[in-house]
């Protein structure tokens, strides 16, 4: 990690705008602006601008770009069409998640897999070395990139004000669609409707010169609408409340996507359709059918875990780390994220608890810092829109 | 930059202290804007109760914000005689007015208390 923080291309709206920041992943970026719950309202009702650019974007290019990564990641990018997204991940060997990612197809040769901030070198490393022996090549473009969030229900008629040509095809975009668009001031963006707030909402890739153009844009269209920049602190609680993982939480390289309830990102293959071989796939297998022993027997399962929302029936919440504990006081789960839910006005956590405490409506304790509060298994997510 | 009225006292914690400040009289307690921004939007106060006794430097309640939580220390040693109860259905007052009605608690000081921070000294850890 840098020693000196690295900032966004907006740094200076973000001071502009009274922006408090903190240390993230060694980027300097805001957690709040106004508060966190006022920011986390405006995106649930109206709209909220996020900047994403300490997030990692890799482009993938070349003649066997899709063989690559078909190979590398344990989703089948090779079946995503022209224009579409992916959420997947990239799996170690041994099956550990090292990071999870949406991948986005540009061209028939052309890929850009957006990774987390914390993430972005050891994708970037494990990339550089499954790309051996494949003709593509895998270049780490976050530098040229701001990645810039429009959420909520009216980011719709937000992006297509913001748009000089293409407000059509905003307006068409189904959710992990995107297109080339072009903004107000002839900016070229590429638009995709993709989130991590549970809301309906857009994410911009621009060049990190007109950063700032775009940011200033979004403002002025959304201003009518309500639109209010939001920080880290909301995306959290949004992300949170949409019972949507976060790498470093509910994903690490010592969990496994079963456990996180993500089986479905790891494409196998069937008879008819069936795949080859891609890294970590022998260890997902026999994750996969250990998991399925463990559902169809619990029983007799091995201490396998599974990841579970909480919602408290008191007012302290549980914090990532936070134990669940059994009548004698021993640990039996960990809290992965918990936060009070600005929406539901509960506490609410993620939370790996074993099989036998899995089921909605089981009781838990969980030890908020020396002393216990009852809490609920709840289905995720917390929050679903309803339009 | 938050803000740090020099008629008041500070513990190292953010708490602020008013009052005279001898044994047997009776402080007010609070925590600094500083502390209260740092937090972020406070949804939870828990208060000490009328009657606890509390001591210098050690935990007598938290403060839970959707952002994080933080335990509140005491910054004197004495017993405790008023608990702000307005915070219970408003705990964003803490947040609005930190030195005004967000006060937390009062204390019938045991003893006079020592180690308390002027403003300036204050707003020097704070920087």
């Amino acid at each position: 990690m840098n020693s000196a923080p690295l900032r966004s291309p907006l740094h200076d709206e973000h001071v502009a705008l009274g922006a408090t920041l903190v240390d993230f992943a060694g980027w300097e970026m805001p957690v709040r602006y106004s508060g966190d719950i006022a920011e986390h309202t405006a995106v649930r009702t109206a709209a909220g601008l996020f900047d994403l650019s300490h997030m990692g974007e890799l482009s993938v290019r070349g003649a066997e770009a899709e063989a690559f990564l078909d190979d590398a990641l344990v989703g089948r990018m090779s079946a995503v069409a022209l224009g579409g997204a992916k959420y997947t991940m990239l799996c170690a060997a041994d099956g550990g998640v090292i990071d999870d990612l949406i991948v986005y197809r540009r061209d028939w040769d052309h890929y850009v897999i957006v990774a987390n901030a914390a993430n972005r070198d050891a994708v970037a490393a494990e990339l550089a070395e499954r790309v051996e022996g494949f003709d593509a090549d895998v270049e780490d473009i976050s530098d040229d990139i701001a990645l810039i969030a429009v959420q909520g229900p009216a980011a719709e008629a937000i992006v297509q004000r913001m748009t000089e040509r293409g407000a059509d095809d905003v307006e068409a975009m189904k959710y992990y669609a995107s297109a080339p668009i072009l903004l107000a001031g002839g900016i070229h963006a590429f638009v995709a409707r993709t989130g991590y707030t549970g809301e309906d909402g857009f994410e911009l890739f621009v060049g990190a010169d007109e950063a700032a153009a775009v940011w200033q844009l979004a403002l002025a269209e959304g201003a009518a609408d309500g639109i209010v920049p939001c920080g880290l602190s909301s995306r959290d609680t949004l992300r949170l409340e949409a019972g949507m993982p976060l790498y470093g939480h509910e994903l690490t390289r010592e969990t496994t996507p079963f456990e996180a309830g993500l089986g479905r990102v790891v494409v196998f293959g069937t008879e008819k359709n069936p795949r080859g071989d891609f890294v970590g796939r022998a260890a997902l297998e026999s994750a996969r059918d250990a998991w399925n022993a463990a559902l169809a027997d619990p029983a007799a399962a091995g201490g396998e875990k599974t990841l579970v929302g909480l919602v408290g029936d008191g007012r302290r919440a549980a914090r990532a780390g936070y134990s669940i504990v059994d009548e004698s006081g021993a640990s039996v789960g960990t809290v992965t994220s918990g936060a009070p839910s600005p929406t539901l006005g509960k506490p609410i956590a993620m939370a790996y608890v074993p099989l036998a405490l899995a089921s909605e409506g089981t009781a838990v304790h969980v030890d908020v810092r020396g002393r216990r509060e009852s809490m609920t298994v709840t289905a995720l997510p917390f929050y679903k829109r309803t339009a | 930059m938050a803000h740090v009225p020099e008629e008041l006292l500070y513990s190292e914690e953010h708490e602020w202290v008013s009052g005279e400040l001898a044994e047997d009289s009776v402080v007010t307690v609070g925590i600094t804007e500083h502390a209260a921004e740092a937090l972020g939007d406070i949804v939870y106060v828990e208060l000490p109760a009328v009657g606890d006794s509390v001591s210098s430097g050690e935990v007598c309640g938290e403060l839970e914000s959707t952002k994080a939580v933080s335990e509140m220390y005491s910054p004197v040693t004495g017993e405790v005689v008023a608990v702000n109860e307005e915070l219970s259905d408003a705990p964003e007052t803490i947040g609005e007015d930190a030195y005004g009605e967000g006060w937390i608690f009062r204390v019938r000081l045991a003893e006079e208390p020592s180690g308390l921070l002027d403003s300036e000294a204050y707003a020097k850890i704070t920087e």
